[in-house]
């Protein structure tokens, strides 16, 4: 019997997908955002609001991944923006591979920033790099003020986090500041916007720093 | 998807040594969504009738560290605490990049011919 020394990354081979899809979007001057939260925290509809009121200011485009249904994508074609739909079947979170052949369906040449709508689920997508400039989280107040303890990866792993459904903050038990001081410890350099996406409230909070981040020119 | 791509990986290695794998070394950062028992069960799975039915998986999980500004000590995170400097009780703290996975060995027999 003998021993052999490896150290080889299990998830090399998504890892080095991910590489190539930085690399593509660096190129075309995209900015690239993960976004992940549970299903049902309003992602989708966040979306459709960002891109019409900053339509004047940036192109945006959105990969969609969903275990079944093009509903979501629907949704945001309403809005004029190009949207593909990655369907997983089953499987809990988007690969990096997947992204790659959403990107290609995309107008990059024409765009500032992709947004990738993750599988709703707090879990697994933390795990799975995609080739994004940046992880986004959202957590809506419904669903209550302990998430942030209870599922430290993706708040730890993200550059922004959004909270949305604030407009039901006076019907919920939702502890706002428990919730950034959690987010915060573990991650004291996160952006935290609380908004509603249905009233518009702290909107622009949110909008201000995309367009900053856009702005930059990515890696 | 972390099941078949260890699967592959142990394959490959044990391929190129003409060996039959015994047990694998994996190593992962507290930030990962690794179960154990069911990465363990996944792999069962899905390793029956491959080289890699019977390997055993041993897995190690890494603490997450943090580094207190003021003091510059390096410490493990526990995340049902407060984090504070466990020297200085600073709060003011970075966050050290979670482990890695990785199969970090392999234990081979070789393959009698």
């Amino acid at each position: 019997m003998f021993k052999v020394d490896l150290k080889k990354k299990i998830l090399d081979a998504n890892e080095q997908c991910a590489f190539e899809n930085t690399k593509l979007l660096a190129g075309k001057k995209v900015f690239c955002l993960n976004m992940i939260s549970s299903p049902g925290s309003g992602k989708t509809t966040i979306l459709a609001k960002t891109i019409t009121n900053l339509k004047a200011k940036l192109k945006i485009a959105v990969i969609e991944g969903d275990i079944k249904t093009d509903i979501d994508t629907q949704k945001i074609k309403t809005t004029g923006a190009p949207a593909v739909q990655i369907n997983t079947h089953g499987a809990c979170h988007l690969s990096a591979e997947q992204i790659t052949a959403g990107l290609h369906n995309l107008p990059l040449d024409k765009l500032d920033v992709v947004i990738i709508e993750n599988v709703g689920n707090l879990v697994c997508p933390t795990d799975f790099e995609l080739g994004e400039n940046a992880k986004l989280a959202v957590l809506s107040v419904a669903e209550g003020d302990d998430k942030p303890a209870k599922y430290p990866a993706i708040f730890s792993k993200s550059k922004a986090l959004l909270i949305n459904k604030m407009d039901l903050l006076k019907v919920v038990d939702f502890d706002l500041e428990r919730v950034k001081a959690d987010a915060r410890r573990l991650n004291p350099g996160l952006e935290i916007f609380p908004i509603s996406a249905k009233t518009g409230e702290g909107m622009q909070n949110w909008y201000d720093w995309l367009l900053d981040q856009a702005g930059q020119n990515p890696r | 998807m972390v099941a078949q791509s260890l699967l592959a990986a142990i394959s490959a290695e044990a391929a190129k040594h003409n060996a039959r794998p015994i047990s694998a070394k994996i190593s992962c950062g507290r930030l990962y969504s690794i179960n154990e028992e069911i990465l363990r069960f996944a792999f069962k799975a899905i390793a029956k009738g491959t080289p890699c039915e019977g390997t055993k998986l041993v897995i190690e999980q890494k603490p997450l560290q943090a580094k207190c500004r003021s003091c510059e000590k390096t410490f493990e995170v526990d995340f049902n605490s407060e984090i504070n400097c466990p020297d200085c009780k600073s709060s003011d703290l970075e966050m050290l990049p979670d482990s890695p996975l990785l199969l970090e060995e392999i234990e081979l027999e070789e393959l009698v011919p």
